[in-house]
């Protein structure tokens, strides 16, 4: 059971919600309280807009545990549009082929169960094209 | 017309209220009619419907709702944090025992100073919470409350409901009325116990009372609450631009929009369940998102939902101006319908979890 651990973690998770360094106003990602870039302590939270690009990717076909009834799934490093270079999986690719540079938007998805079926449940961001909006 | 007395039947809070944003949400992929018939029938039987909306592997009410949900707030232009409600209404909740409505309030940034929780009365489950959305804000008690239908529809291998059992909804913030795209200008709710269909606790697959299902269930409850409410408010069909029925198949809701005195014309927008089956709790509320997004200043519309066991909530609404400037804010429903794969019988099994891998 790690049911602390991912609760801990919801509002990144959910929501993309990292940190600004008030100095160097750089964004971070994950949350680490220290900025990464000057230094100085960086608690102000921020949350991403989700959108950005896939900067690599490649595709599991034997997952780890928690993760075998997924399988085959993609996981991408996504290049956020403020900086931050995340790990995550794409979704809903349908007959999409990934492509590097692709621009990709922040969902959140059912990741896996913790356990069994009486685990609970974990959400988090994944990646999905960006392809069919037309909000303006 | 007049505005509407204050009928003794007739849902209308002190503070007038109405949709200030809605958002839909549609899962990509779509199983073909044909191809629950090519498992169950030879490929010999008609499908109602010609395809499903299926959820994928990593969806569910959860994920879906917030969605819906995001749509509908970059529509009413207000931050997460001002809601004081976050309702689910569906028959698919992820848990049977701990709510969807937090996950999902937590996922929009909404604050902990809110009422969340799940509301189940089968497919009238968002409806219901619409209606509680209006007392809410209507009363004064909270300026926004958010209100989602939304299911992942159960139907049994080989049943009749496989073919139509779609997955999808709506998400709708209740707000005053000077700030509404549609104004609410009168709600009216009328059930019975009646036995039509259900799904007893730990059961997978709902069962279906045979003979209860059309006339003592669908048409006598969606009959009952639309015209109370049109005789009520003194309004008439001629009144109302579009008109959106519960959907479990297209034949339902054309049969019952003619019986009230609607035309085809003004049920043809708000039907969906040819392209995205019957997504329950969610049917009645994507319909309206789809005429919220092509209607005009000053149209009326009729939407009346309908739940097995049973009941349904009708509501009168009037489009405002606001409706030009906020429905570009989000992807619109079509633009859901038209992001579309195709999968096979085998894929639908697999993504519905009808496979028993231990």
């Amino acid at each position: 059971m790690e049911i602390p651990r991912h609760w801990r973690i919801n509002p990144q998770r959910y929501e993309l919600i990292g940190e600004e360094c008030p100095h160097c106003k750089i964004k971070i990602f994950p949350p680490r309280d220290v900025c990464p870039n000057c230094g100085g302590e960086a608690k102000e939270e921020y949350t991403f807009s989700g959108r950005g690009e896939v900067y690599s990717f490649t595709t599991l076909y034997d997952g780890p545990a928690g993760f075998e009834e997924m399988t085959p799934y993609t996981v991408a490093l996504v290049k956020l549009e403020e900086g931050p270079v995340v790990t995550a999986q794409l979704t809903d690719l349908g007959s999409t082929g990934v492509e590097i540079g692709m621009p990709v938007e922040m969902v959140t998805r059912r990741i896996r169960s913790d356990g069994d079926e009486r685990g609970m449940l974990i959400y988090g961001y994944k990646f999905r094209p960006v392809g069919f909006t037309t909000a303006k | 017309m007049a505005a509407p007395e204050k009928s003794p039947l007739l849902l209308i809070p002190d503070r007038q209220v109405g949709f200030i944003g809605y958002g839909a949400y549609v899962p990509r992929y779509r199983l073909p009619g044909s191809a629950v018939s090519h498992i169950w029938r030879f490929g010999e039987s008609g499908s109602p419907v010609k395809e499903k909306a299926v959820a994928g592997l990593d969806e569910d009410v959860i994920t879906m709702s917030i969605e819906a949900a995001r749509n509908a707030l970059a529509r009413a232009g207000i931050p997460a944090r001002e809601l004081r409600a976050v309702w689910v209404g569906s028959e698919s909740h992820p848990y049977a025992v701990k709510p969807s409505g937090t996950v999902v309030a937590e996922a929009l940034g909404a604050s902990s100073s809110i009422s969340a929780g799940d509301w189940q009365f089968a497919c009238k489950a968002g409806t219901e919470a619409i209606v509680a959305a209006m007392g809410l804000v209507g009363s004064g008690m909270g300026r926004y409350a958010l209100a989602i239908g939304m299911d992942t529809a159960q139907g049994k291998p080989g049943d009749a409901l496989e073919y139509t059992a779609g997955s999808g909804g709506a998400a709708y913030i209740v707000g005053p009325a000077d700030e509404a795209l549609a104004v609410i200008e009168a709600a009216y709710s009328f059930v019975s116990d009646t036995p039509d269909f259900w799904r007893r606790q730990e059961q997978k697959y709902p069962e279906h009372g045979q003979r209860f299902t059309g006339d003592p269930a669908y048409f006598k409850h969606i009959q009952a609450a639309a015209e109370t409410l049109l005789r009520e408010t003194r309004t008439t069909p001629a009144d109302y631009r579009y008109a959106v029925f519960h959907q479990p198949n297209p034949k339902f809701p054309q049969r019952a929009g003619k019986a009230l005195g609607f035309n085809d014309e003004q049920i043809k927008d708000g039907l969906l369940v040819p392209v995205i089956g019957n997504t329950y709790a969610g049917a009645a509320l994507i319909g309206l998102t789809a005429v919220l997004d092509i209607a005009q200043p000053g149209d009326r519309v009729l939407v009346t939902s309908f739940g097995s066991g049973a009941g349904s909530d009708a509501f009168a609404l009037r489009v405002t101006d606001a409706i030009l400037e906020r429905r570009g804010k989000a992807r619109s429903t079509a633009d859901y319908i038209t992001r579309r794969t195709e999968i096979d019988y085998g894929t639908y099994v697999r993504f519905r979890g009808k496979l028993a891998m231990r």
